[in-house]
């Protein structure tokens, strides 16, 4: 193993109060990550002190998530909050920087939730092909 | 207070190799805002691991940067073989260090390059880029590829550095090593690169950790950090200490990477030295089924991946924060207070790649 790495479950009421302590212990935001898993997106923020690596996880629902925004405890938070809402529609209320998803001109909307298309199958070679 | 206006930087603009874009807000000539704008080529690489088989996708993890690629695949591979439980051989973590060591001094003196460009240095641009193409010739020689490696493999390595050839390597990197003494002694010590640098784009160093700094924009703030202290590949081995500056500007960033390229020279001799005898890889069976968050140090900082199998071929989540996205913060903040005609300068002190950015 690497690293230890601590995953602590928490809950999107307590995020900011939860966040603010790492900020106050001085843990630098290392990312927010969210991954979909069915029905569900599960989200990740990461956090580093002297290499110490701390996540916090919650699950939301994949239709209408909603998670109240970090930002203004980590200003650097707005990169991350407005990818997830780019991506996985997931609605951060309070971003100090809120693009409107705008921050990534993607071809359709959040496109990391939708079902990806199946890969193309080769097409069977022909008699006298090499 | 003098008159706002809103100035656009980029996304094409002299000094960006790729496109980035910022709304400066200035009255007369200082910026008192700057606005980020990214997401112009966003190619959706993290998307494609659910059609890529996770053994294929080593070859799109590695182009996901022009400059940094090795290291990229090497970072998903140490992913992949934490959640596998695979013991890579001794002999392939000492040859992915050697690789990443290579490419970090090439990345650095590319942005060596494009800063002297920046600031209107144009024979220190060529000198920095010749070398450049010197430690290119390296990487060819020893796996082939000068941008795009393919060397490293989930189990370990696809290629050896064999005695003679390491031998060669060294002593060219004597060669490479004496030019570019040069190249840093004008950078820290030229009086009209250090006008143009000294005490510009001042960040704290409690400002860097809170904001997310990496790499040498959060060591030329005075923390020493370094994801090489993780002792992953080799570097359990090796004697490394981070090098930090406590000054802030953008001297003390461009002083970070140019002791670095010495530090990397010294790395290699002695993971060369020390390497051992052996294998380079060992057989991979079955499919990845757990998570892990992969952290490697990249030349521009902390890159980490978060993989997550559930056992088949196709892994369920692929995410890259890649050290450029956690700089960005850090930059907007650098450039407000800044004069309008620093901020091309101000922007190549992070050491920005777009193409990580917008993997």
């Amino acid at each position: 193993m690497i690293e230890e790495q601590t995953i602590i479950a928490v809950m999107p009421e307590t995020l900011a109060a939860e966040t603010r302590k790492m900020k106050e212990q001085g843990y630098r935001l290392v990312q927010i990550c969210v991954t979909r898993l069915g029905e569900e997106l599960q989200l990740d923020y990461s956090f580093d002190l002297n290499r110490r690596f701390v996540n916090f996880r919650f699950r939301l629902p994949k239709t209408g998530a909603r998670v109240p925004s970090v930002s203004g405890i980590y200003w650097c938070a707005f990169t991350y909050e407005n990818e997830i809402s780019d991506l996985f529609g997931v609605q951060v209320d309070g971003n100090v920087l809120d693009f409107k998803g705008t921050f990534y001109k993607t071809a359709m909307k959040h496109p990391f939730i939708q079902d990806a298309a199946p890969a193309p199958v080769p097409a069977p070679a022909k008699p006298g092909d090499q | 207070m003098g008159n706002r206006t809103i100035i656009p930087f980029g996304p094409q603009h002299p000094v960006l190799p790729e496109p980035i874009h910022i709304d400066l807000i200035v009255e007369d000539e200082k910026v008192v805002e700057a606005v980020p704008s990214i997401g112009f080529i966003h190619r959706g690489l993290e998307k494609l691991v659910e059609k890529k088989d996770f053994i294929e996708y080593v070859y799109v993890a590695e182009r996901i940067c022009g400059i940094c690629s090795f290291i990229h695949g090497q970072t998903y591979c140490q992913g992949i073989e934490e959640i596998m439980k695979i013991e890579v051989p001794v002999r392939a973590k000492y040859l992915r260090t050697i690789w990443g060591e290579l490419s970090r001094i090439h990345s650095h003196l590319l942005w060596a390059g494009l800063m002297a460009d920046g600031f209107g240095f144009e024979s220190l641009f060529m000198h920095s880029w010749r070398v450049r193409e010197h430690v290119l010739d390296i990487i060819e020689a020893t796996t082939g590829g000068r941008v795009i490696f393919g060397s490293c493999k989930v189990g370990g390595a696809r290629r050896d550095i064999p005695p003679e050839q390491m031998r060669w390597l060294l002593s060219e990197l004597e060669v490479i090593e004496k030019e570019m003494r040069l190249i840093a002694d004008i950078f820290l010590n030229d009086n009209s690169v250090k006008h143009r640098l000294c005490g510009v784009g001042v960040i704290s160093k409690e400002d860097a950790i809170v904001l997310g700094a990496v790499g040498p924009t959060l060591r030329g703030s005075g923390v020493a950090d370094d994801m090489r202290l993780l002792k992953y590949a080799a570097f359990g081995d090796l004697d490394f200490q981070p090098i930090s500056r406590p000054e802030g500007d953008s001297y003390s960033r461009c002083a970070v990477r140019c002791a670095e390229l010495f530090q990397s020279v010294d790395l290699i001799r002695q993971a060369a030295a020390k390497i051992p005898e052996g294998d380079i890889a060992v057989k991979v069976t079955g499919n990845p089924d757990g998570e892990f968050f992969s952290r490697v140090e990249q030349p521009r900082g902390e890159v980490v991946y978060y993989i997550k199998g559930n056992g088949t071929k196709n892994l369920t989540r692929f995410r890259a924060r890649t050290p450029t996205f956690a700089n960005v913060p850090p930059l907007v903040k650098m450039l407000a207070g800044c004069e309008l005609a620093d901020v091309p300068v101000l922007v190549l002190t992070i050491d920005p790649c777009i193409s990580c950015t917008e993997r």
